[in-house]
Order: C-alpha cells, then sequence, then structure tokens
C-alpha cells in the first residue's frame, strides 16, 4: 500500500477491482464503510463475480477475467480524452513531460526489440532522450510527439468504449458509468483509492495490471495525497513482512538484490547502482544503496566484513538464473534435481498451480521436511484419499519429516501489515504439544551445521563459520534480539556529514533511522527500511497510542511503519508546486517556507524545497513514471494480453499466446488447454469464512463453509443440465475436480466478441485435510505459469469444462 | 455514534478490563413466561436494541463465528447444497444466521445481494413467553432483553409457534429452546453482544434503542442519498418494536430479504390460545367440574324406586311382562 | 348362530336372579375402560399443568416439566390405542336409534328423572351415545393434533403455521374433552347405580328397568333358564 488502512475512510471513491476486499479484507473493509458513512463516499467493483464487496457497492460491473489491462486503458484513454486530468500534478509529478527514444515503438501487439527465441525484449530503445548533461530531456508543453504524454496518448487510442466492451464483456454503458465517476477524481479535492489484491496479481501480467491503475491514479493526482493511492491488500498478514525481508529468490531484506554471476564482485555490483538523478537537484535516494548494502553486510558478519574483502561480499551467493521462485524451484524437482525441500509455513500441494505436477515434483524428493502448526497436504501428499488424493503411496519413496511449529498466536514479534505497518504482537498461548517457535527449529539447524563445518571443514566454510550469532540465547534468538538486529546499531561512533564533530549515535546505540547508515562499516543493520523501529527509545512497533489529531487516520503513535514511520508513501505530492495542499481540508504536510510539516513524516528531505526537489525521491527522475523505461520485462505501458488459456485470441496479434516474455517451461507449455476443449473461463478466489487451507481445520470455519463447491451462472447451469446443489465435474487440460455446484444470478454470461463467455468460479480452502469436507481446490486445475515480472502464477483465468457428475465419488 | 448510552455499548469502545458489577439482574425482570402479576423492579434500565445495518453488511459471518464461540456451541459441518448459508438453517447451535437473497431490482433491472442476519428479534411483546407454559422458562428484563432460563425449560415447542420471525429451536439432545440471548451474559458486565463485537464493518451496533434509532436515522438518509429512496428502520410495531432493528434499503419490502414478516405480530391463533381459551376454557372446565361435583353427590340422584326392582323381578323371573302381564 | 341381538351384545346376561342383578361389562372391557379412564385423568392433570400456569404446579405429580412434557404425548398414544379397542366393543350399541330422537326431546324429562316419560331405551341412551361418540371425535382430534406439535419427534415435519392452528385446536379439543369426561363422570355418579356397571360389572335388574328397559327385555327374552329354578 503507497497508504494506509486507516487512511482509505479519507478517499470519494473506492474502486475494488482485482480485488474483494469484503470477502477477502473484511476487517480492513471497515475503513470503506467509513468512507461511505462520513465522507458519502461511493464504491466501484468490477469483477467476474458480482462479490461480497458488490453486494454493498455502489456501482458494480462485470468483467472477463485477464481482461483489466483493456479497461484500465480504457479509462486512461476516456480521462484523457475528456480532460479529466489533473494537469499541474501530470506536468509536474509525472513523467509525462520526458522525451522517450525515437525508435522506442509498439507494434502488433508488441514493443520495440521483441526476440521470439529468449522470450525477452531488448529493452535499450525503451528509455528517455538524454542530454549531454546527462539529464533526461523533456518538454514541458507537453507537445512534442516523443514525450511521454503524447506516447500514452497514442498508445491507448486504440482502447475505445466498444473496443473496451468486445475485449472485457463489460456493458459499454456501464463502462463509461465508471470512467465518469473515475474520472471525477481528477479535481483537486476528489480522491479515489484503488483496492486491489491477487485479482491483479495472479495474471502472467499481472504486474502490468497494477501499472494500468498506478498511472491512472497518477493522471488524476491521487498518489500521495490523503484518500487516494494503489492499496495492495496482502493477503497473509504478514506476508508484507516477507518480501520486506527479501523472503524473495532474488531479494535479500529491504528490497535489495541478490548478486547474479554477472556480477562477481562488489564493484561490478554496485557499478549499476549509481542511482544518479535524471533532472537536476532530484534525491534519487537509492544512491545510498551502499550504505543500505554494506549495513546489511555488517549485520551477517560483523568483524568478518571489512572493507578489505569488500564487506564479505564473496559471501553472499550469486544466482545463475533470474530468480529460484517457486515455479522453477518445483520444475526442477520435478525433473529429479532437488534431493531435500524444506517447506516452512507453506502449503505447496494446494497453494501452487497444477497439483499434478507438484505430486509428482514432491515424489520425486529424497527428503521433505514440512514445518508447519498445522496437518497440511504438502506433509501427507504420499497418502492416497481416494478421489480426493489418488496417488500410489507404495511407489512414493520420498522421506517426510515434519516439525511441528507455533502458530501466530503462540509466537511474540511483528507482523507487517498492507499498509507497512510493523505491529508487535505477544504471545497470547501456550504451544501445544511438543510445537517449536520456528527461529529455535531454525537455530537448532544453524548450529548443527556450523558444527558440522567446524568439525569437517567444507569447500568455502566462511560464509557459516563467520556468520554472527552472538544471542544470549544460541539455541533460541528471541524476537527482541532480532527485531534490534534488523533496525541496526552504530558499531563505531558515527558522525553527522555536515558536521564531523557531531556524533548522532554513539557506537553500540540502536540507530534512530536509516538516515544513520553508513557504507564505511560503521553501522550495521539486518533491514534498512526497518531502520527507527527499535530505537534507543525503545520497541516502536509495540507502541499503542492511537491518537490521530484532527482525524488524519495517520496515528503516527500507533506502532510504527516503514519506511521512517511515514504512513502514506510520495506525501510531498498531496501539495502543490507551492507547498499548499491540494486540497485544504485533506491537508496531510505543508510547506511552511523553511520546511515541511504536518500530520505525516514528510517523504522528502524538510528542508526541500518545493519548486526544487520532485516528490518521488526513490525516482532518478524525482517525479513519478507513467513510462516506466526498460524496468518491467513486458513493457513500459501497459498492454492488453490474454491470459495464457483464454477463450479469445489476442486482438493484436492472433499468433500470441498469454504474455510474450511470462516464463513458461516446455512441458507446462504443452500442456495448456484451447477453448475448443474447454470452454469456460475459470477464475479461482478465496472465501471470506475461510483463510486459505488454514481454517478448514477449525470446526467452527468448517462448520459455516462445509464443503467444496464452484459458482456457474443459471445460464451455464441450463446449458449443461446442473442442478443447484447437484454434484459435478470440471475439468481442464492438466486435471479434474468433482464439486458441489452453486447455481447463481452474481455469475453472468459476457459478451466479449460477439460470443457469450461463461465464467466457472473455483473457490479454494478445502483439500484432504481437517475439519472440513474432503474437496478439491482449483490449483488441480491452474497452469504452470508465471508473471514476467514476478513469477506469480496465473490463478485468476484459465479454461475448463464442466459436467454434472453421479453423485457417489468416482473410485 | 454519539457516547450518550448510559448502557454499555460495543463494537465502538472496548470494555473495561477490570472485574464488574452487573449492570442487570434478575430484580430487572419484568416479564416471566406462564408468571401472571410479576412483581415490577423499582427501577426501569434503559432499553437496549441491536441494530443490524443490512446495508453495511457483507456476509462475512464472523457474527455467526463470534456466536459459536462465546456459546461454545458445537454447529454440525453439513453439505454444501447450492447455496451460501451454512449451517442451513437457525439450530439450536447457531443462534444466528446469515440469510443470502439474490434478488433482481425490477426498478434497475441491477442484481442486489442483500444478505440479513437472522436471529432473535428481542420483541418487546414476545410471543415465544405468551405461548411459554412453563413458569420462568423465558423472562424479559426491563432494558428489552428477552432471554431463556434453560432450567426451566420443558421443551415443549410452544415459544416455536409463538414466535412471529420463526426463531427458537429445540435440542434434540437435552430437549431444551434455544436462541440468540442478546449476549445477556456479556451486556450485563458492560460488553455488548459478540456478534456486534466481531462486526468488521460495524454493520451491528448495539446501545440504548433511542441512540440506535439516532444512529440508523444517518444511516437512512445515507442511503437515500445513494438512491434507495425506502431505506427505512425495520422496529416493527405489532410486536411493540423489537430490540434487534434492521436498517433496510428497500424498507418497504422486508420479504426481499428472506421472508423477513411485513408486519409480524403474534398469531392471532396464539393470542387466542393463550388469551381467551386458556382462561375461558379452565374457567368453564372448573365450573362444569364444581357444578358436576356438586350435583352429582348431594342431589337426590336417579335412583331405581322398589317398584323397578320388581317389575324386573317380575320380567326376569317370573317371565311376564310387568306392564301388560302377559307372557313374554 | 343365533342372529345379533338388536339391542344388547351377546354377552349380556341375567347374571343373578334374587335379587336380579344383570351382567352389562365383561371384565376385559372394564379394564379396558379404566386402562383408558386412567390415561384421561393422567393426560387431563399433565395437559392442564402445560394449559395454565395456575396449574403448573401439577408437573411435580409426574417429576417435572420436562418428564410432564414428554410424558403427556406417550400417554396419548396409549390412549388412543386403548379408546379404540373400546370403539371397536362399543360402537354398535352406540349407533342412533329412532327413539333417541323422543329421548332427546324430552331432556327435560331426563333431567326431572321423569322416566316413565320417555321411551324405552337399549343398552345406551341418547347422551351416553354423545358422549361415547364425542370421545370418539375429541380423541381424533387430539391425536392428530397432538402428534403434529409433538416436538421431540415431530416437531420440524408440520409448518409452523400449521402448529399454530394445531395448538390451539389441541387446546379446544382438549376443554371440550374434559367437559364431555365431566358430564359423563357426573351422569354415572347421578345416575344412582351405574358406576357398579364398570365396577362389579353388574347393575340391578330395578336399574336396567328403568334406565334401559329394551335392553333388559332382550336379554331377558333369550334368558332360557325356566322361572322355576
Amino acid at each position: 500500500m503507497t497508504n494506509a488502512w486507516t487512511d482509505i475512510k479519507n478517499t470519494d471513491l473506492v474502486v475494488v477491482m482485482g480485488g474483494n476486499a469484503a470477502e477477502a479484507h473484511p476487517c480492513g473493509f471497515k475503513w470503506v464503510t467509513e468512507a461511505k458513512a462520513h465522507r458519502g463516499a461511493k464504491l466501484i467493483v468490477v469483477d467476474p463475480r458480482y462479490t461480497r464487496t458488490a453486494s454493498v457497492a455502489d456501482y458494480y460491473a462485470p468483467i472477463r477475467p485477464g481482461s483489466d489491462i483493456a479497461f484500465l486503458m480504457g479509462a486512461i484513454r476516456w480521462c484523457m480524452e475528456n480532460d479529466k486530468v489533473q494537469w499541474e500534478y501530470v506536468k509536474n509529478f509525472t513523467n509525462a513531460a520526458f522525451l522517450v527514444r525515437d525508435d522506442f515503438g509498439w507494434n502488433d501487439g508488441l514493443f520495440t526489440g521483441y526476440d521470439e527465441e529468449k522470450r525477452d525484449f531488448d529493452k535499450s530503445s525503451w528509455d528517455y532522450q538524454i542530454g549531454d548533461d546527462g539529464y533526461a530531456l523533456t518538454d514541458p508543453t507537453l507537445e512534442n510527439p516523443r514525450c511521454v504524454w503524447q506516447l500514452l496518448k497514442k498508445h491507448v487510442d486504440v482502447y475505445t468504449p466498444e473496443f473496451v466492451e468486445n475485449i472485457t464483456g463489460t456493458p459499454r454503458d456501464k463502462f463509461l458509468t465508471i470512467c465518469q465517476m473515475i474520472g471525477e477524481c481528477s479535481a483537486v479535492d476528489r480522491t479515489m483509492t484503488s483496492m486491489y489484491a491477487l485479482g491483479w496479481t495472479q495474471h502472467s501480467k499481472g504486474a502490468q495490471n497494477i501499472r494500468g491503475m498506478a498511472m491512472l491514479q497518477l493522471i488524476l493526482g491521487n498518489i500521495g495525497v490523503r484518500g487516494g493511492g494503489m492499496n495492495a491488500l496482502r493477503g497473509h498478514s504478514n506476508i508484507q513482512g516477507l518480501t520486506d525481508l527479501g523472503l524473495m529468490s532474488n531479494l535479500i531484506p529491504g528490497y535489495l538484490n541478490i548478486p547474479t554471476e554477472k556480477e562477481p564482485d562488489w564493484q561490478t555490483y554496485m557499478s549499476t547502482r549509481d542511482f544518479k538523478p535524471l533532472q537536476p537537484n532530484q534525491t534519487s535516494y537509492w544512491q545510498n544503496y551502499s550504505k543500505f548494502m554494506v549495513s546489511f553486510m555488517k549485520a551477517m558478519w560483523g568483524d568478518a566484513a571489512t572493507a578489505e574483502n569488500d564487506w564479505a561480499y564473496d559471501y553472499l551467493p550469486k544466482l545463475d538464473v533470474p530468480s529460484y521462485d517457486i515455479l522453477r524451484m518445483f520444475e526442477l524437482m520435478d525433473q529429479g534435481r532437488v534431493n531435500t525441500y524444506f517447506c516452512q509455513g507453506f502449503n505447496p500441494m494446494l497453494s501452487f498451480p497444477h497439483r499434478g505436477k507438484i505430486t509428482t515434483a514432491l515424489s520425486q524428493l529424497k527428503t521433505l521436511v514440512v514445518m508447519d502448526p498445522l496437518e497440511t497436504e504438502t506433509a501427507n501428499f504420499w497418502q492416497n484419499h481416494g478421489i480426493h488424493n489418488d496417488v500410489d503411496t507404495a511407489s512414493i519413496q520420498t522421506n517426510v519429516y515434519q516439525l511441528p511449529t507455533t502458530c501466530f498466536a503462540e509466537d511474540e514479534g511483528a507482523l507487517v501489515n498492507s499498509g507497512r505497518w510493523i505491529q508487535w504482537h505477544w504471545a497470547g498461548a501456550t504451544p501445544p504439544g511438543q510445537a517449536k517457535h520456528d527461529t529455535w527449529i531454525m537455530a537448532q539447524i544453524f548450529q548443527r551445521v556450523r558444527k558440522l563445518y567446524q568439525e569437517e571443514g567444507g569447500a568455502f566454510p566462511d560464509a557459516i563459520l563467520n556468520l554472527t550469532w552472538n544471542y544470549e540465547d544460541p539455541d533460541e534468538p528471541t524476537p527482541a534480539e532480532l527485531a534490534r538486529e534488523m533496525n541496526g546499531r552504530a558499531l563505531n561512533d558515527v558522525y553527522d556529514p555536515a558536521d564531523d564533530a557531531k556524533v548522532v549515535a554513539q557506537a553500540g546505540n540502536q540507530l534512530s533511522g536509516f538516515g544513520q547508515l553508513r557504507d564505511d562499516g560503521s553501522t550495521m543493520a539486518g533491514c534498512w527500511i526497518f531502520s527507527g523501529s527499535w530505537t534507543e527509545d525503545g520497541n516502536m512497533m509495540a507502541r499503542r497510542d492511537n491518537s490521530d489529531p484532527d482525524d488524519t487516520g495517520m496515528f503516527l503513535k500507533w506502532s510504527f511503519a516503514w519506511p521512517a514511520n511515514r504512513r502514506i508513501l510520495y506525501n510531498r505530492a498531496s501539495a502543490d508546486m507551492n507547498g499548499k495542499p491540494w486540497d485544504p481540508t485533506r491537508k496531510l504536510i505543508e510547506w511552511t517556507g523553511e520546511k515541511w510539516e504536518g500530520y505525516d513524516v514528510p517523504d522528502i528531505s524538510p528542508t526541500a524545497k518545493p519548486s526544487e526537489v520532485g516528490p518521488f525521491i526513490m525516482n532518478q527522475e524525482g517525479v513519478s513514471r507513467l513510462f516506466t523505461r526498460g524496468m518491467m520485462r513486458d513493457g513500459p505501458f501497459p498492454t492488453h494480453m490474454e491470459p495464457f488459456e483464454s477463450p479469445m485470441q489476442n486482438v493484436f496479434n492472433k499468433k500470441m499466446r498469454g504474455n510474450p516474455v511470462a516464463r513458461i517451461f516446455e512441458s507446462d507449455a504443452a500442456r495448456l488447454g484451447t477453448s475448443d476443449e474447454f470452454p469456460f473461463v475459470a477464475t479461482s478466489y478465496r472465501l471470506t469464512e475461510h483463510f486459505h487451507y488454514w481454517t478448514k481445520h477449525n470446526v467452527v470455519n468448517a462448520a459455516l463453509q462445509p464443503e467444496f463447491f464452484v459458482e456457474i451462472s443459471e445460464e451455464l447451469a441450463a446449458e449443461r443440465g446442473i442442478k443447484k446443489g447437484g454434484r459435478v465435474r470440471v475439468w481442464g487440460k492438466r486435471g479434474e475436480v468433482w464439486a458441489k455446484a452453486v447455481v447463481t444470478k452474481r455469475l453472468r454470461p459476457l459478451i466479449c466478441d460477439g460470443k457469450p463467455v461463461h465464467v466457472v468460479g473455483i473457490p479454494l480452502h478445502w483439500g484432504f485435510m481437517g475439519a472440513a469436507k474432503k474437496g478439491f481446490g482449483p490449483n488441480s486445475l491452474t497452469p504452470f505459469v508465471g508473471d514476467a515480472n514476478t513469477d506469480t502464477p496465473e490463478f485468476k483465468a484459465f479454461l475448463v469444462n464442466i459436467e454434472p457428475a453421479a453423485e457417489e465419488p468416482v473410485a | 455514534m454519539k457516547d450518550t448510552a448510559t448502557g454499555p455499548t460495543t463494537a465502538v469502545s472496548n470494555p473495561p478490563v477490570q472485574p464488574m458489577k452487573a449492570y442487570f439482574d434478575t430484580s430487572d425482570i419484568v416479564r416471566i413466561s406462564a408468571t401472571k402479576d410479576v412483581p415490577q423492579p423499582t427501577r426501569q434500565l434503559e432499553k437496549l436494541a441491536k441494530l443490524i445495518d443490512v446495508s453495511k453488511c457483507i456476509g462475512c459471518k464472523a457474527c455467526q463465528s463470534a456466536c459459536i464461540e462465546w456459546n461454545d456451541t458445537k454447529p454440525e459441518i453439513e453439505e454444501n447444497v447450492g447455496v451460501y448459508e451454512n449451517p442451513h438453517d437457525l439450530t439450536p447451535n447457531m443462534f444466528t444466521l446469515m440469510r443470502f437473497s439474490e434478488w433482481e431490482n425490477p426498478e434497475t433491472d441491477d442484481l442486489e445481494w442483500l444478505i440479513r442476519k437472522d436471529g432473535c428479534m428481542h420483541c418487546e411483546d414476545p410471543g415465544c413467553l405468551k405461548a411459554c407454559p412453563a413458569p420462568g422458562a423465558i423472562v424479559q428484563y426491563s432494558n428489552g432483553i428477552v432471554d431463556f432460563i434453560h432450567d426451566n425449560c420443558i421443551g415443549c415447542g410452544y415459544c416455536v409457534t409463538g414466535c412471529p420471525f420463526n426463531i427458537p429451536r429445540i435440542s434434540q439432545v437435552d430437549h431444551k429452546s434455544y436462541k440468540c440471548t442478546l449476549c445477556s451474559d456479556r451486556v450485563a458486565v458492560g460488553q455488548g453482544p459478540a456478534c456486534a463485537k466481531a462486526c468488521p464493518t460495524q454493520a451491528i451496533v448495539f446501545g440504548t434503542k433511542e441512540d440506535m434509532k439516532a444512529h440508523a436515522e444517518t444511516r437512512i438518509e445515507d442511503l437515500k442519498s445513494r438512491g434507495y429512496d425506502n431505506a427505512g428502520l425495520y422496529d416493527p410495531a405489532g410486536v411493540g418494536g423489537t430490540h434487534v432493528m434492521y436498517v433496510l434499503h428497500h424498507a418497504d419490502k422486508p420479504g426481499i430479504y428472506n421472508n423477513l414478516p411485513e408486519n409480524p405480530r403474534i398469531s392471532p391463533l396464539v393470542e387466542g390460545w393463550k388469551g381467551v381459551t386458556k382462561t375461558a376454557g379452565l374457567a368453564v372446565v372448573g365450573l362444569a367440574a364444581l357444578g358436576a361435583t356438586l350435583h352429582g353427590l348431594f342431589s337426590r340422584g336417579n335412583r331405581p324406586d322398589d317398584h323397578d326392582d320388581q317389575a324386573a323381578e317380575t320380567l326376569v323371573v317370573e317371565r311376564r311382562d310387568p306392564e301388560n302381564g302377559g307372557h313374554i | 348362530m343365533a342372529p345379533r341381538p338388536y339391542y344388547s351384545e351377546r354377552g349380556d346376561h341375567i347374571d343373578g336372579k334374587a335379587p336380579v342383578t344383570v351382567s352389562r361389562y365383561r371384565g376385559f372391557t372394564r379394564a379396558n375402560h379404566w386402562v383408558t379412564a386412567a390415561t384421561l385423568i393422567v393426560l387431563a392433570v399433565s395437559g392442564l399443568a402445560l394449559f395454565h400456569p395456575s396449574l403448573y404446579f401439577l408437573t411435580n405429580l409426574f417429576g417435572g416439566g420436562q418428564i410432564t412434557r414428554w410424558l403427556h404425548p406417550i400417554v396419548g398414544v396409549v390412549l388412543f390405542f386403548s379408546f379404540l379397542l373400546m370403539f371397536v366393543q362399543l360402537w354398535r350399541l352406540n349407533m342412533p336409534k329412532p327413539e333417541d330422537v323422543t329421548w332427546t326431546t324430552r331432556i327435560g324429562d331426563v333431567v326431572k328423572g321423569n322416566e316413565d316419560k320417555l321411551p324405552e331405551l337399549g343398552k345406551y341412551n341418547a347422551g351416553q351415545k354423545f358422549v361415547f361418540w364425542a370421545m370418539t371425535g375429541l380423541i381424533l382430534v387430539l391425536i392428530v393434533t397432538g402428534v403434529m406439535i409433538w416436538q421431540q419427534f415431530f416437531g420440524y415435519l408440520v409448518s409452523i403455521p400449521l402448529r399454530r392452528v394445531a395448538v390451539l385446536v389441541h387446546a379446544l379439543a382438549a376443554v371440550a374433552i374434559l367437559l364431555v369426561f365431566i358430564l359423563h363422570v357426573y351422569a354415572a355418579v347421578w345416575t344412582r347405580g351405574t358406576l357398579r356397571a364398570m365396577t362389579r360389572g353388574t347393575v340391578t335388574g330395578g336399574w336396567a328397568w328403568r334406565h334401559h328397559r329394551k335392553w333388559l327385555r332382550e336379554i331377558a327374552s333369550r334368558d332360557t333358564k325356566g322361572p322355576a329354578e
């Protein structure tokens, strides 16, 4: 989230698209009801299904799964055409005026530089025209045909309301009504918030879906303001913390990168990370990259990381591929190239696409270790459960070790919510049975591995032997110790760069923020963005003061929000070029003539003059990007692409299947279905009664939603002779499931390209373990395809067929 | 919501953590089932109410979950029968239930998914209490809460017939009647109903009835501004008003919310049964019994006389007809 | 076999001659009657306990409200079958006859005890027949409505609106059957000499002559034993 849950109450218009906030985030959704109740805010829902969120919406429109980009580009086109643009914002706070290289272009659904062989773009043309001074060329009048604004105008020109209706199935009048409602939020005194979740991310072009809305929000001037923003609703209570702490296979904590094989030494690694500003006077905060990185390595290896050994850069692993995401790991496992898999707090058997492949992959392992509080399907993948898990147990030779762990309610620690609030919590219950904290288990494993290296040596023991492990009880680091380490502390006295005599942090003290980090080895911090969360004043995350001056929703004294306790990112953009709030009733920060002041921690240097320094301080441009240069693999603008399994061909390029640069393995490409065999579009989703695959173990939740079902329209039910509550078989290219049929008016066939498109809704909470009735999930059917930028699987749009089934399970 | 309630409110503020004295108790009972002339309490508690704003409800079933947890009930894990209602109906183990209706608004042609939290309405004039034959099995407090006292319940099911909203359910295990208690045990110690506490959107709020009505007014105004011209409060007069009220977007058509009764009232049949039949019936039987006893025992009676005996003897022994003297 | 008698049952016979006694009910029928009577009384007491709060204390006789609620319908079923058995035995002579009309129109003389102004009658007079048929009808109504409101077994088979009708009808029928019951007992007591028909099984000749002369005549006429004996 750029903003915070509590800020949603400040909005005038909530657009829920690519999510189902009421259903999947009912507690956070209360802020929508607050906005409706207290500001008269309107709620728009655009979703293939009439969801629980739609049930309380002011306006609902259906959309074909996987066609969001067309809708969003259509909305941008409508706003540009109807002058619903926050012009001052666009001209000053976005890169609309930047000139793009002449050789950049778009044709046949593809941007320049496509290499079909490599399934990749040569992105060199996707860049600004750089002047001799090293700064990008701009045209503040926005008239130059090569400026981003004109290119965008040209890019979205094809997305007429007719085109949008044809692709998305959204009736034109509904689309136009929504455009109108959205367009009103270009006024400085009206803001719109976008709430989205997996409905946008889980596509082969998920990141571009989100880009589309972000661009729309920038055009409306809704980023950095109260009640605005791009608000990703995170699914797990700590999934934000997962990415923050670098649990992605290509990241280290704080969104720093794991080096690749092409970066064998520190100098090479840093050479592409100087982040020189592309406009004069701009902050380009990533210029401090080396401070974050060195402090991280000091946290890892302490005294062993020295200037002489490039801060132990050699200890870091170097990736041979862009990432070892879950799809790649299971592809390797399926090929028999993985011996041991540690599965911690994860249920891949049900969570990952193409369950059949996951099962055979797990069966190839020698050892599977499952750390989980629950009896997961993954831990029991080898058990035969009739049709619900039809495996040949005798043929599976995998050793499975189950290490029971505690769950969140039995742990002390911090969770990062969608709004980046790191909230400390305390254990509410004693762990049952033999359950142990994950930290205890990890510490045991580490100590034993280290002992092996100590005793037996090894090819390269340094990284293990030198790892900092100075916890009071080496058997179980406490959450407090780990949190203090992430915040960082001064190893030597740290001085003010402007005043060599002034000590800003004494050696041994906790740092008060990442501004105190240094790249000379005098500081350490495990996760630079968390710096400030545990200072010399104590645990900031444990703060519980809910005072909120003037009811702005900022709650600055409640826990800690990264970065720097800032509640709304880019909040400098809430004020105009003179530093005055666009909307005085929604003031966030203001330029007093000398400094920035207000309700939130300014997202800019406190003394940076409003006319000089742009609000998007992390960007080299100092402004936001409507055009992303080469930073996304599939294009600097979003362009409509069909899902890999779609009832329609790509209208731009009939040969193009899915996202042309999305990663797909050969064996999986062969297992894609087509609409002649599988005529219906399926989409997966969650239900409010359950949380993922956990709560089916709980008798209360199981009673509230006991059995697996699929949802279909009355029209499809009639066409296939399916009765309400009857049993159906749903099958696709990769598998089949049996379910009860919920026949509903909330799904209607959409008309796309003149033909009806039926949608089959498949919720995902059932498996063969737990208290609820045994069932299936959508992932027996979903394709093994990942988003081009994030490798997130395409769970939200695939093809199936459906028919009535006999009541008794087929053995 | 304004903070004027002297009684406890919830879903807005947290309850006190210190032990507190019960804010009402059995001395505040104003009505007791099958009991005449209940001594009236010396004080009148402020009337309480739970307000369920159907237009804010997202159907998440947190209320059901909280209800199960607080009351420690064990609803069955049933099947899916093609609908979202689970359990499929109110049960002795499920005191509240989200009911879902898909309604196509004929005026706009748009689908509306109407989700209503069903459960005891806590009528000011409770039909269950009227129908109940067991003294003390159902009580009403002066704050409006209608509560079942299970020690006194005999499981006859008369409350089911008395209820205009079809709420009570009789357990097949202990043969007692169960329904929402409005969390009388929580309310008594400054906490609101568990469902209101759990409701993430504050579609369920709780406080004094006056406050709830005022709050409902603001909600209705908001709904009207959004084009729901018939938005209104459901506080049906036919049962003297209720202590569980709904804000409905279509208050003119309560029936579309899964058959919420248009004009609920205690059935005239039940009124007749528990009113005139009960009194008159007992009176008639009593009088008849008394009269019959007195007359039957103390009147002379209809006694055969000697003449009759002789006639019989003549007939039977002499085989002559005593009336005409001839042989028979 | 001789043709079925018109005013009496085959088993009715002269039991003694000095003084004359007539057998009116055999042992089985008497037992059947008293089972029915006992169940009816249990039902009346338990029913009244649940019918009017002022009589709820009567549930103590059965061990409390729960047991009363459990017992009442079960006893009801016993009564139903017990009465059914009686019905089979008694229905024939309870069929209306022409003299019933005369008897009924002279009800004033019945009350005054002016038996000589009434027609001669068979085994039952119109009042007794009324009791019989009223019992039959009301027991049918009570068993049907009773099952409809029998929560424990049939609680959810019958719709609530229908159950509301059922409880009312059940209550009205119960009041009615109590009145009939009172009438029955009252008449049995007021008509002195009647009770022994259901205790000893016999009535005096005088009683029979006075109240059921055709019945007595028919029995006497088939009493083949000579007067000399």
